[in-house]
Parts: structure tokens; sequence; C-alpha cells
């Protein structure tokens, strides 16, 4: 069922209720990944198969090398829509809306912070609120939270909680138009009062990370990036407000499904015509969600900064770039209008694109690939072959090969944060089990991944980093 | 009785019992079983829920969302659940506590249930409760 049509392209030809064929990036490993899940009811590959499957779909169904089964939708996957015939869909955007990542310069060099990495994770953990439950210094009142909502990350700055500059390196400034407030309800507003400011669980983290390959020199100097540089890297979401936004919407679209008379492939799978009151009320449901992760990652990004010039006088703590991977965005790709879906995907929009800061205009925006814990991260550009292959879009992890359930049976937390530590990784959690969630076995590996998508020219390596201490969600 | 099932990305949580309202109450267990140790959790404060759905199936991803939203507003993990459903309408309450780090182990926080692999139906005696939660 496979094809291949190049080392790391794969197809899936059009056929029964498909709209337009799959298309799949990864090496023979990811692809033998899918195989054996394929008759499983709830696989990627059914799952990437049913998005090719849903109106006004336009080219192909996409999965970055990181796939793997979401619900309804496959995490690492991509769908574009044509804003008259198609359809938005909850699941290609899932529950926590604009899930992304922040990557801060510090101007700080590993010999600077090697002494004293310790105390830095320590300080670290005790200044971002994180795991299940935990509340942030910045109480909101819901005239705030709709402020918020249209104002993104801009508000957050405007509140004195970061710098202008900040909101110049970050992925639509921070801030999507056409949020509607209104769309979102009180439940989910009430839901954000105390989480502004906070990473959450799950693989969300806060991680200091060492620059230790360059791949490619002049894109790396005019990202500010040498080797042996520290950065951090934070990787969280939209918090309540966003899971409650998906909450409330499933429901809404399960309805708005049935009476647009949508064929409904898999109960998660729900949408209404993007061209619909309800799907117009769904996105800007989406964007007002979308604005509250950036200003989330703004409080972090700020609560970090504070750390950093507390205990080295000589930082100087920028944003590098911020990239969101839960989203559904209007974009133009080839003279059409598109709403394009990434569900655990990052935006890699490529040089040229007005969309990408002047300073990042010739090499394309850094696109952040998140690792685990124990191994690699990586910067890479977007491409011009990115722009028209898969709209400007690639992986955005390692990508899980194995369940929680079955990593919490094979490993042990405490065991892991010793043994990480050995190898000078310095690992902050409330919760030994959520480790062993999230342990680095339980992952793909993140360089096939990544090379994966190199090698097909999708996205271009930039730079690799290791983990030297990682606040876990 | 309860259980958790495998999931790549998240994690499945699947509650069984002689009647459709027992096996809701068991998945709520299975659910907050995810976050913390249930046996940790004293039933001091009671809370009403009430939720309704076109099907029993999307009811009883109201009824998990309702305690996830609950969870979060008010702080609270609940570890006692007594459901009654007429006509795809709930009327519930769950006896819990405050989220104290010092007493209860926090494990992974749930974003919402989802509708993925969702089934609520009857095999041998026993009404089967299930669905994928998104963590």
């Amino acid at each position: 069922m496979f094809e291949k049509i190049s080392e790391n392209k794969w197809s899936i030809r059009k056929k029964g209720e498909m709209k337009v064929p799959v298309i799949i990036y990864g090496d023979d490993y990811i692809i033998d990944e899918l195989r054996k899940d394929y008759a499983r009811d709830w696989s990627a590959t059914r799952q990437l198969i049913n998005v090719a499957s849903l109106q006004g779909i336009e080219k192909a169904a996409l999965a970055m090398s990181d796939v793997h089964p979401g619900y309804g939708f496959p995490i690492g996957g991509v769908g574009a829509f044509d804003v008259e015939t198609g359809v938005t869909t909850m699941a290609g955007v899932g529950f926590d809306i604009n899930c992304g990542v922040r990557t801060l310069t510090t101007g700080l060099k590993y010999s600077d912070v090697k002494p004293v990495i310790g105390e830095l994770m320590n300080e670290l953990f005790k200044a971002v609120p994180a795991g299940l439950g935990s509340k942030g210094d910045i109480n909101l009142s819901v005239s705030q939270i709709d402020e918020l909502l249209v104002q993104g990350a801009g508000w957050v700055v405007e509140k004195s909680y970061g710098i202008t500059s900040d909101l110049k390196f970050t992925e639509d400034n921070g801030v999507v138009k056409n949020a509607l407030p209104t769309a979102v309800s009180l439940k989910a507003k009430q839901r954000q009062y105390k989480q502004i400011g906070t990473l959450g669980s799950g693989n969300h983290y806060l991680e200091v990370q060492r620059v230790t390959e360059v791949f490619d020199e002049k894109s790396a100097k005019i990202f500010g990036l040498s080797i042996d540089d520290v950065i951090v890297s934070i990787h969280c979401g939209s918090r309540g407000l966003g899971h409650q936004i998906g909450t409330d919407y499933l429901p809404f679209l399960a309805k708005a499904s049935r009476k647009y008379g949508l064929k409904v492939f898999d109960k998660e799978l729900v949408g209404a015509p993007i061209n619909s009151d309800e799907g117009r009320q769904y996105i800007g449901a989406v964007n007002a969600g979308i604005n509250c992760a950036f200003a989330n990652r703004q409080a972090i990004t700020h609560l970090t900064r504070g750390v950093f010039e507390k205990m080295f006088s000589e930082s100087s703590v920028k944003v590098l770039y911020g990239v969101g991977h839960n989203t559904a965005k209007f974009e133009k790709h080839d003279g059409k209008k598109l709403l394009v879906h990434r569900k655990g995907s990052t935006r890699a929009f490529g040089p040229g694109c007005k969309e990408v800061p002047l300073k990042y205009r010739s090499t394309g925006q850094p696109v952040i690939i998140g690792g685990t814990m124990g191994t690699h991260s990586y910067i890479l550009r977007g491409t011009k072959l990115g722009m028209s292959e898969t709209f400007g879009s690639a992986c955005h992890g390692a990508g899980r090969s194995m369940s929680r359930v079955q990593a919490k049976k094979k490993w042990d937390g405490d065991v892991l944060v010793k043994s990480l530590a050995k190898r000078g990784i310095i690992v902050k959690a409330h919760s030994f089990k959520g480790v062993a969630e999230e342990a680095p076995g339980a992952y793909k590996n993140v360089d096939s991944v990544v090379n994966a998508m190199h090698n097909a020219g999708v996205v271009s390596k930039v730079v690799k980093m290791v983990p030297l201490g990682v606040v876990k969600g | 009785m309860y259980e958790q099932f495998e999931h790549k990305a998240d994690v499945g949580v699947r509650g069984l019992g002689r009647t459709v309202e027992k096996s809701f109450e068991e998945c709520a267990r299975a659910m907050y079983a995810v976050m913390t140790d249930l046996s940790s959790v004293k039933p001091v404060k009671i809370f009403n829920v009430e939720c309704g759905a076109e099907n029993v199936e999307e009811l009883l991803v109201e009824w998990l969302n309702s305690l996830i939203t609950l969870t979060d507003t008010h702080n609270y993990f609940f570890s006692e659940f007594k459901v009654k459903i007429e006509n795809n309408k709930l009327n519930g309450s769950v006896k819990g506590e405050k989220i104290n780090p010092k007493k209860h182990e926090l494990l992974t926080e749930v974003k919402a249930a989802t509708y993925s692999q969702l089934k609520v139906f009857k095999k041998g005696k026993n009404w089967i409760a299930q669905t994928v939660v998104d963590v």
C-alpha cells in the first residue's frame, strides 16, 4: 500500500472515498512502524486516509516524519482545505491549541553555565510553574482575558512581561487576527484565570540546551547561533482555555457535521464547512486559543529571563523564534487561499516569504524541533521546496513510538533521572511517573525523523542541541 | 472496576460495571488514576454535575469533560462518583478534596476527554464505557 516515491517520500494512492492521495515523509523504519499498526482502527495510516477523504482537501493529506496516531487526525499531520468548498475539523487542531516551542538565546556559552547548572535548574524550577494544577502569578479577570485573546503575546508585553523585540521574532508576531472572544465559553475563560505563565504537564517542558553541532554556518550566523551557545526552549500551549475550546467545540462540530450532512469517517474527525456560521465561529475560537498560547509562552519567557538576569549579569535573553504546532491558519499557497491545519506539525516557511521576519527572510524561518529529555533537539530552516510540497510544514518533534501505559511499565522515573544525571542532564520534575512516561526510549529516534525531512529537502538542518537541564511539565 | 488501555500519544480510560451508570463512574475513576493516586483523595466535599448529549457515547465525553473543568477551575481531585442517567441526561455527584502536592502525587494532567476509541456497550454481564483522554 505504501509506494516509494523517493528515499524519504512515500504515497498511498487515491482510492475509495479518498479525494486526494496521502503523502508521507519518512525513512524505511518510519514506514515499517506505520505498516505494523495499519490494521488497528486507530492507526495513523487509517487516520491519514480519513483526512484524505474530507471534502475540499487540497493536493494531499500529508504526514511528516514524526507521524503517529492522534485522535481522528494523526499527529505530524497536515491538511489544507479550499476556503470555499472545504471543511475545518477540530481533530486537525486538537485540544492544545497552538501548543508550540519558543527558543531563546542567552548570550552565554557552555563554560559560563556549566559550573552552576544545578543552581540554574533549581531557580528555573522555582520560577516557572510546572505540572498538574500549577498556577501562575498573573491573575486575570474575564475582561482582561478577552483583551488577551485578541492581543496575544503583545498584551503580556504591554503589562511589562517582556520586551517588544520578543514579538518581532514570534510566528505571526505573537498574535493572529480575527480572534473571537465571544466564541469562547465562560468555562474556558475560568480555566485560564491563573494559568497564564504555566507550563502544564505531559510532554511540555522548559529545556536549557547547548549547541553541539552546526550544519549550516551561514544560516546559523543569521540565527545568531554558534557552537557551545546556551539556549532555552519552552514547549507549552494554550492551557485550560485551549483545552476547553476543544471540549466545547467537539459536540458543537459533531452537530454541525450532522446539519451539513458531512460524512464522518471517525467520531473525532467532525467539522464544519469553512464557509459556514459554525465554521467561522470555530475558527474565531481557535484564533483566540492561538493568541492565548502565544501569551503563555511570552509570560514564561519573562520568568526565564528574570532567572538568567539574576544569575548571570552578562546574559542577554532574546527570542530566537517561536513556532506553533496545533493550528489552523488561512494562508495563500500557489495563489490560492487555503485553511491549513497542522496537528503536531511546525509551520516551516521558506526564504522570501513575507510572513518571515526580515532578519530570517534570506534563510527561511527557524524551525524548532524538540527532541526528548535525553536526546538531541534541532533548529532547521524552511525551504522553497517545502513551500511547494508541504504547504511550508515540517515535523515538530521525535514523535512517540510507545504508549504512556507501556512506558510507565518499562521505566522507573527515579532510575531514569539518575542515569540522565550521569550523562550531565539535570531533570527537575514533580512526578517520577511523569518522567517515565516521557522516557527518551518511548520516542522515535529524533535524528532519523529530522534526517528524513532534511533529506527530502522540505527543511534544512542548521544546528543540533543537547539538553543540559530540563524542567518537566 | 477500571483500567487504562494503550494509545500511542495519550491514554485510554475504561470503566466496567453492571449498569451503564456504574461504567461511567468507573471510567471517571480510571481518568483520575491518570492524574493521581486515587486512594490518597478523601471524599471531603461534594459537587453536583449535570450534563446532556445526543447519545450515550457523547454523554460519556460530556461527563468526563465536566469533571476536568471542575478540577481545573476549583483545583480539586475526586475519588467518589455517583451517576444517574435518563434519556441521555446525566445527573451526578462527585466527592473529593483540594489538590495538595504534599498529600497527592501529581501525575499527568488530563486536558480533555476525546471521541477517539469512544465506546459504550454491553459485553456479557458488564457495561463498558471507554474513551481516550488527551494528556
